[in-house]
């Protein structure tokens, strides 16, 4: 499992990926942001969770800097005691959330993927 | 069938109406049937006339297995052989819908087009009905739990840190709009909160509180569409659209180079004033989609009432209240306490526009010749923005 995004010709990094980047740009590479660390951009706690997520469910807006390229992702924290401008590093987990209890067809996507660590 | 019209011929609006909004016995046919009949009673135009109906609906398969309900409302209004067609946007579906009735008008596909809107929500549990909300998302916002709450959390953090603004400005949204609803008959919360209660409130997406929430709602509304030349036959009095237009901005929300701008609400700005011929300076009130505190700052910051990062400033100085305000905003209580029936929403913006246009507005009628509606899908995934006039 990565934290794959995918850099584009113009040399614009996003997370996910897409099939065309910033003005029309084809996808030349994937990157592994799970390597990087990132810095909480804004986060938020809430209390008010959908059918098979942890509750409360702290998620923040973090940015990598990829070799002076900046590319922001969401996820997870692994903790609430978090604030702005924490450095953060991705940590793998098996299940985010519980497949097939909200509305969203289990196969129909990934359910591991990586939260946030203040390091 | 349609007549030949000159396509610069203005499309008019003759008709508005919109139900009790909140939680209601009825499911989406009655609804929409309920608004669909009163739009065309207050028109004075019968069901045969309409030769387009549009029913704007975020989720009625999935809230509760019912689809087809365009060609379901034809029958029960009596409106066969009317060309039906769905409008889903989302939260801006309404808004959507009025662009696709628009259209239909200024196309010359339909000399009377009626628009409704509804969803049947409440019937849910609120993890229910935001998990179906929350559909909207792209897989790897999906899967860690995230909300259009949630979205709204985080974006509020960012503004109130980045342009040091206090957290009671966004309260003081939620107290304009709560006061606004009492004077509105089918708003679902006809009730005055105060600062105090909305900022001691239970948190549900920190910062942000209960009260910075619209609620979870049944109902619909309705506008009756026409040429010019077809609403003159009807009535003297009418309501004209003068811009309209649709944007969308970045599906995955993290994707945004600037979290408080709305790309979708200042394209779909730029394009209704474009139209029209008007800017910010000309409009008289306006109707945004306070679906939760923090959208009201943005859409007046991205539709140019308030330049970036300022827009708190002018709801702490009264700008946008209604008796007393220069540019007062959510007349009708807003999302915030009408409640938001998603596919109902963006039309009953317009419902009050009208309503506030044609004089008609009651103990909310403020002094406005020239009004805009903004409806936000997702968090400002698809916004339309338009603008209506008085008939001159």
């Amino acid at each position: 499992m990565t934290m794959e995004a995918t850099r584009y010709e113009d040399g614009s990094i996003s997370y996910p990926g897409h099939p065309r980047g910033p003005g029309g740009t084809e996808p030349v590479e994937t990157i592994d942001l799970s390597e990087y660390t990132a810095e909480v951009v804004t986060w938020t706690t809430s209390t008010a969770t959908p059918p098979g997520v942890r509750e409360p469910n702290t998620l923040a807006i973090v940015e990598f800097d990829v070799d002076g390229e900046s590319v922001r992702a969401i996820g997870q924290v692994t903790t609430d005691d978090v604030e702005t401008g924490d450095d953060v590093e991705p940590v793998y987990v098996e299940e985010l959330r519980e497949p097939g209890a909200g509305i969203r067809e289990p196969d129909s996507q990934d359910w591991n993927g990586y939260q946030f660590e203040p390091v | 069938m349609p007549r030949t019209q000159q396509a610069s011929e203005r499309v008019a609006i003759v008709g508005a109406s919109m139900t009790q909004f909140g939680q209601r016995e009825g499911w989406i046919m009655d609804l929409l049937a309920e608004a669909g009949l009163e739009c065309l009673e207050d028109a004075g135009v019968d069901a045969e006339n309409v030769e387009h109906l549009y029913v704007s609906n975020m989720a009625s398969g999935e809230f509760e297995g019912m689809t087809g309900v365009p060609n379901a409302l034809a029958h029960d209004l009596d409106a066969m052989p009317a060309y039906t067609q769905r409008v889903d946007q989302t939260s801006s579906s309404g808004g959507a819908g009025i662009y696709a009735a628009w259209q239909s008008i200024a196309s010359g596909a339909s000399d009377m087009t009626l628009l409704v809107g509804g969803e049947k929500m409440s019937h849910r549990s609120t993890p229910e009905t935001t998990d179906i909300i929350a559909s909207v998302t792209h897989p790897v916002e999906y899967k860690t739990g995230v909300t259009l709450p949630s979205f709204a959390g985080l974006t509020a953090r960012h503004y109130l840190e980045r342009f040091d603004a206090p957290r009671e400005s966004l309260g003081k949204v939620a107290v304009k709009n709560h006061k606004n609803g009492v004077d509105n008959p089918n708003a679902q919360f006809q009730k005055e909160v105060d600062l105090e209660t909305v900022l001691e409130s239970p948190i549900v997406a920190d910062p942000l509180r209960l009260y910075d929430f619209c609620p979870i709602t049944d109902g619909s509304a309705a506008l009756l569409f026409c040429p010019e030349s077809v609403a003159e036959e009807y009535t003297d009095e009418y309501v004209v659209v003068a811009g309209v237009d649709g944007a969308t901005d970045t599906h995955v929300v993290h994707e945004r180079e600037d979290p408080t701008i709305m790309g979708g609400v200042v394209e779909s700005g730029k394009g209704a004033y474009k139209m029209s011929g008007y800017g910010p300076d000309d409009i008289d009130v306006a109707e945004l989609h306070d679906m939760f505190t923090i959208l009201e700052f943005l859409q007046m910051e991205g539709l140019g009432f308030a330049d970036q990062g300022e827009a708190w400033k002018l709801v702490e100085e009264g700008y946008t209240k209604r008796d007393t305000g220069e540019l007062p905003v959510n007349t009708s209580g807003g999302l915030k306490s009408k409640g938001h029936p998603l596919g109902a929403s963006g039309i009953a913006q317009g419902v009050e526009i009208y309503e506030q246009l044609m004089g008609e507005a009651g103990p909310r009628q403020v002094d406005a010749d020239i009004g805009l509606a903004c409806n936000v899908g997702g968090f400002g995934n698809c916004v339309i923005t338009t603008i209506m006039e008085t008939a001159q």
